[in-house]
């Protein structure tokens, strides 16, 4: 584990269903998330992934590299353009910095419109296990 | 109804101001824990088996309200959300999430919380529309133990268009235009120099408003012009629902300005939501422009006090 390493991608295809099933996993029932019309009436075009699982995606992104041994301590986020149904969500993320067993990631997740998420999750590993 | 320029050092003071607290409608359990790895697509075995942890991207959902609505939310954040719709701020999204965890969750754990308005940002346009960005902080218990924090901030915002044609548009319709007329010209004239201008009979000294050709007391038609002081109070209001009128935004309240001078206007209350506005409340007269033009005279109510 390396300052500059860069963990491999992440393309998450974005159905209607996936947005769907994380608003609901999520307990979030605003109707953007699942609701075609009302989104358009909210001058959405579409329904659109909620920030919990964009949340959860970018947590899922780095504990898939580290393992499950590994701890997350802070996941940060920033929403960019919406990923709406249709449109698959390519996580990328690249270690910033290194302290002792915890590290800094960064992710990036972009889809066809542009950047979804701008994000920093900061990550400890358990010590090696003695040979 | 306000300019919304105006209304940014009234939602300034709810900063520091407590959101809500209560506690998460279901202790940490495994049937959400694997209904979220579902939907993630998270096969992590940690959040798995006979002694899962909870995903800590999960933090927020413990305490998400639901379909049956929020419950411990403060009258300070119905407030300020109230506020911002008033100002045409109706439509909300979802723009950062900064959380940080202190301990696993287990199932088995109640969740409870604290939550207090972090920030409220001036008037920002945005590719979605105008409107001001709201940053609450959540401190979040496990079994009464510090177990995370949770930043978020949402902007509310009045949306550029709607998308689809068809769909009504949140605004753009202009207001009815005042009709002016040679008996009426006068106060016009006043309003445009931002002076409230009443009638005086010049026979009898009665004040009237609106203004007419001749005094509703002794028939006199001489009458002076004499400017009001802009002092008043709300005699009486309604709080208009239904039907919605393209150029306004319901609900708001139309009001009974009883001015110091005796007489009555009707008129807009600015600087409070429609459901703060109260008979016998203090009011003190002011200008807005709108439509990017007209000048109307409407009345501020105080802004509320303040408890830290």
């Amino acid at each position: 584990m390396r300052a500059g390493d860069e963990l491999p991608a992440l393309t998450v295809p974005v159905t209607r269903t996936f947005v769907v099933a994380g608003a609901i996993a999520s307990r979030d029932f605003q109707d953007v998330h699942h609701d075609a019309e009302a989104a358009r009436a909210k001058g959405s075009p579409d329904i659109f992934l909620n920030i919990l699982t964009t949340n959860g995606l970018v947590g899922r992104f780095v504990t898939d590299h580290f393992g499950p041994r590994a701890t997350l301590v802070k996941v940060s986020i920033r929403l960019g353009v919406p990923n709406y149904p249709g449109d698959d969500l390519v996580l990328t993320g690249r270690i910033a910095s290194v302290n002792d067993r915890t590290a800094e990631v960064s992710v990036i997740g972009t889809n066809r419109l542009g950047r979804h998420v701008t994000g920093t999750v900061t990550v400890t590993l358990p010590p090696p296990v003695p040979a | 109804m306000d300019d919304p320029e105006d209304v940014y050092p009234l939602l300034k003071t709810y900063e520091g101001r407590p959101a809500g607290s209560g506690r998460g409608k279901d202790p940490v359990n495994a049937p959400m824990i694997r209904h979220w790895c579902e939907a993630m697509g998270d096969a992590n075995p940690a959040y798995a088996g006979a002694d899962p942890v909870a995903p800590p991207t999960m933090l927020q959902a413990w305490i998400m309200d639901g379909l049956s609505g929020p419950t411990g939310r403060t009258a300070a954040y119905g407030e300020l959300l109230a506020l911002l719709d008033s100002a045409g701020c109706t439509a909300v999204v979802a723009t950062d999430c900064e959380q940080e965890y202190l301990r696993p969750l287990r199932p088995g754990n109640v969740i409870t919380f604290d939550s207090v308005i972090e920030s409220v940002s001036p008037r920002k346009t945005t590719r979605l529309g105008t409107g001001h960005f709201v940053t609450t902080r959540t401190d979040i218990r496990a079994d009464g133990e510090p177990a995370g924090t949770h930043r978020f901030r949402i902007l509310k915002y009045a949306p550029a268009k709607a998308f689809a044609k068809g769909v009504r548009e949140e605004s753009g319709a202009a207001r009815p235009r005042p009709v002016v007329n040679r008996d009426n010209a006068g106060f016009w004239e006043g309003v445009a120099e931002r002076r409230l201008l009443i009638q005086r009979c010049d026979a009898c000294a009665a004040l009237r408003f609106p203004w007419l050709p001749g005094c509703g007391g002794c028939g006199s038609p001489e009458w002076t012009a004499v400017e009001a002081s802009g002092a008043g109070t709300v005699f009486s209001y309604v709080v208009v629902h239904h039907p919605p009128f393209p150029a306004f935004d319901p609900p708001y309240a139309v009001a009974l300005i009883e001015l110091a001078e005796g007489i009555r206007m009707i008129s807009n209350i600015s600087g409070v939501p429609h459901d703060r506005v109260r008979i016998g409340m203090p009011v003190e007269l002011e200008f807005v422009r709108v439509d990017g033009g007209q000048l109307l005279p409407v009345f501020r109510a105080p802004a509320p006090q303040v408890a830290r």
